[in-house]
């Protein structure tokens, strides 16, 4: 069989236009949603408090926003976040649930006591009132635990289509100790990474019940408000460098920015993650990697070496941080990148996730 | 878990990694085909355990980068039409075609889903009677069978609103293509296991002896991967061509028969464009004419727009081993898999993307957000 083809020839096509519209994975916590952020909103928005990017803003009421401005005054901390999960109930949660807990994490991770929230409602004509009714309860259930109070709201209704059931954004106000400066741009070379569990439970629990690859699993959300366990562990330790949550976009995104702003290395150890047997066997399945799947109950802390055996037995004595383990630590090589070692012992670069994940083709 | 930690196991690698530095003697160039080795090869950070000696080529196993332009302009258009579903894997949505991707297609009001199993189609089908399912079979011999089941259910079961987009292609006319290349550095070759778990290897035994190779059929955890490697390195240090069975668990050397005689009910080779690299003669499957009424090609009469090309990549070079995907000097800075230039860096399967996703960290420093 005669060959002619001369791959040395060969080039590869493949000019790409730029987005002229949003697609789903402007929104999946990775890439694109950062590009969106900073090519979009900052140029138009950005100030010196909304560029810090931190999951929450922590102001002065006196007009000086700037959060390192020393004053024994304490400083008020916002943050907000829209829910739109589907399906809405799923094993271990609800939106509901979800719309206190993932605010209340947001302003808890930046050492803020949440105090007030507020909640906007957009619905789909057509929901159900039940459905609405269960929502609601278990939103003020979850605004109980975490010791909040939900003081103003608005409700807006969309023709059908127009919306997918239920819409929900919260806000939520705390206050911060004068003494927390806890922040993303913090970490030092030598510090230690801690993990508050085990990963991916949340985002594979949702995937399970989804159509085309439902599949049986006892697997739960792990959706909880972090607020005490975050206190705990500032009293215990209040030198952390910083705490974040790794919902969407998973750990990948959370350490990947932690290591752009604070321009240090990340090195991780593959054999120290915790992840459950069944997130471990759906992502095999799946061809999904468990550092890009959403958590909704877990925080990932920064803390100097020295005070690291000391915070994980602090976090393994609640019962939110039963699971914490030291799952890397901060380096000076490799600015900028999250890099793991294998079991094996080869490295590999842990990217931001590009787009959405895509299962692969085989 | 059963049947994946075994061949993730550290002292068993220690004992490869050991074995493969006693025999090497002296430099070989290997490519294993498949992308879904080159991801666990880049993934585990295998070529770091290797001797220098050895080098690895990534092979042109990876459907999504050798798909055509041509085929993703074509299905990007029938996607857009109102009255079709479009199903495809993931990973072909986010490939770019010369002006769009199937995503943009989605985002455009198009009727574009994910499926994980091409029958998946069949029930989309039994439910919207009033519009065609098309689905994007693409991938060598492993995602075939799947997708010769789906077409061949449809017949039986009179279900006539499905149709497959097929760019199927096949493994060895592709190696025997860059075995033929006047530039050609490989040496020895790791046969895709999932491949020859449908068709078996006895196809490769001719190749390895024309060109005087060893091939060892090798599957894909980093264990297997080892093996496959110290294997092909025992036949080069001795001299010997042949073909070899390292992922014996799943692979037997007459294939999959049930497998194989539904493909030939249902396909027959064709010759076959690939991306990158020109037409291949007698390199990929179509639907045989009495299942010409599911050819989405045939219902669908798309008319063949210009294609637009970008000159700058060198996946070619990339594919012959000749460069390493960090030597381009468009990776990283104007290709990126964001921007891919070239299919090697769209999918996570292709050697760019791999390098770019897994890699950097030893070659380049990443560029810092403001």
């Amino acid at each position: 069989m005669p060959v002619e083809n001369d791959l040395s020839r060969m080039t590869c096509p493949l000019p790409r236009t730029e987005y002229d519209r949003v697609l789903l994975g402007h929104g999946s916590g990775g890439k694109l949603s950062a590009d969106l952020i900073q090519r979009l909103f900052l140029p138009a928005l950005g100030n010196d408090i909304l560029n810090a990017l931190e999951d929450q803003a922590t102001l002065h009421m006196d007009g000086n926003g700037a959060s390192e401005t020393p004053t024994s005054q304490p400083r008020i901390a916002v943050s907000t976040d829209s829910y739109v999960v589907k399906p809405l109930f799923f094993p271990g949660g609800d939106i509901g649930k979800l719309a206190v807990h993932g605010t209340v994490n947001d302003l808890a991770v930046g050492g803020a006591t949440p105090m007030y929230l507020a909640a906007a409602f957009i619905l789909e004509e057509g929901l159900k009132i039940e459905v609405l009714q269960r929502i609601v309860r278990s939103m003020q259930q979850a605004c109980t635990e975490a010791g909040v109070l939900l003081v103003t709201g608005d409700t807006k209704v969309v023709d059908r289509g127009s919306a997918d059931q239920i819409f929900i954004t919260t806000t939520g106000l705390g206050t911060v100790r004068s003494d927390c400066n806890l922040s993303i741009r913090n970490a030092r070379p030598g510090d230690r990474i801690l993990i508050s569990g085990t990963i991916g439970d949340h985002g594979i629990a949702i995937m399970s019940l989804r159509e085309g690859i439902e599949f049986e699993t006892a697997l739960e959300s792990d959706t909880a408000a972090l607020h005490d366990l975050i206190r705990t562990m500032l009293d215990a330790c209040p030198m952390i460098r910083c705490m974040r949550d790794p919902t969407r976009g998973g750990v990948s995104s959370t350490l990947n920015e932690l290591a752009q702003a604070s321009r240090v290395g990340v090195k991780l150890e593959e054999v120290a993650l915790p992840i459950r047997r069944e997130v471990h066997a759906a992502c095999e399945m799946l061809g999904l990697d468990p550092l890009y799947v959403a958590n909704e109950g877990k925080l990932v802390a920064v803390v100097p070496a020295a005070d690291a055996e000391r915070l994980l037995q602090v976090m393994r004595s609640h019962p939110l941080g039963r699971n914490a383990a030291l799952i890397g630590e901060v380096v000076a090589d490799h600015k900028g990148m999250v890099v793991m070692r294998s079991p094996l012992g080869g490295t590999r670069m842990v990217m931001m996730l590009a787009g959405e994940q895509l299962p692969r083709i085989c | 878990m059963k049947y994946l930690t075994e061949y993730r196991d550290p002292v068993a690698a220690k004992k490869f990694q050991q074995a493969i530095h006693r025999i090497t003697t002296r430099p070989w160039t290997i490519m294993e085909v498949c992308g879904g080795q080159t991801h666990t090869i880049v993934k585990y950070g295998l070529e770091e355990l290797l001797p220098p000696e050895v080098e690895l080529v990534h092979g042109p196993g990876c459907p999504v980068c050798v798909t055509p332009l041509e085929m993703i302009d074509r299905a990007i258009e029938i996607a857009a039409r109102p009255d079709v579903i479009f199903c495809s894997f993931g990973d072909m949505l986010r490939v770019p075609g010369s002006r769009s991707d199937l995503f943009a297609v989605k985002a455009t009001g198009g009727d574009v889903r994910i499926v994980y199993s091409p029958l998946d189609c069949l029930k989309i089908a039994e439910r919207h009677p009033e519009r065609t399912v098309v689905f994007f079979a693409v991938g060598f011999e492993t995602t075939a069978p799947a997708n010769a089941m789906a077409v061949w259910q449809a017949k039986r079961r009179r279900i006539d609103n499905l149709a497959m987009l097929v760019s199927h292609v096949l493994v060895p006319p592709a190696m025997n293509s860059i075995l033929s290349s006047p530039n050609n550095r490989v040496q020895g070759f790791l046969a895709a296991g999932h491949v020859c778990s449908v068709m078996g290897y006895e196809e490769y035994e001719p190749l390895a002896e024309r060109f005087q190779i060893p091939i060892v059929v090798t599957g894909f955890e980093p264990l297997d991967l080892l093996e496959g490697i110290y294997r092909c390195l025992c036949l080069l240090e001795a001299g010997r061509c042949g073909v070899e069975n390292q992922y014996a668990r799943a692979v037997r050397r007459e294939g999959n028969p049930g497998a194989l005689q539904l493909l030939r009910n249902v396909f027959e080779v064709a010759d076959r464009l690939w991306r990158g690299i020109g037409t291949i003669p007698q390199s990929g499957y179509r639907l045989r004419r009495e299942y010409a009424e599911y050819d989405a090609e045939l219902r669908f009469n798309v008319s063949p727009l210009p294609v637009l090309e970008s000159a700058e990549c060198c996946s070619g070079s990339i594919l012959l081993g000749i460069t390493k995907p960090h030597e381009c000097p468009a990776f990283a800075t104007r290709c990126t898999p964001e921007r891919p230039l070239g299919a090697t860096m769209v999918s996570s399967e292709g050697a760019c993307a791999a390098y770019y996703n897994y890699g950097r960290h030893r070659e380049t420093e990443v560029a810092m957000l403001p």
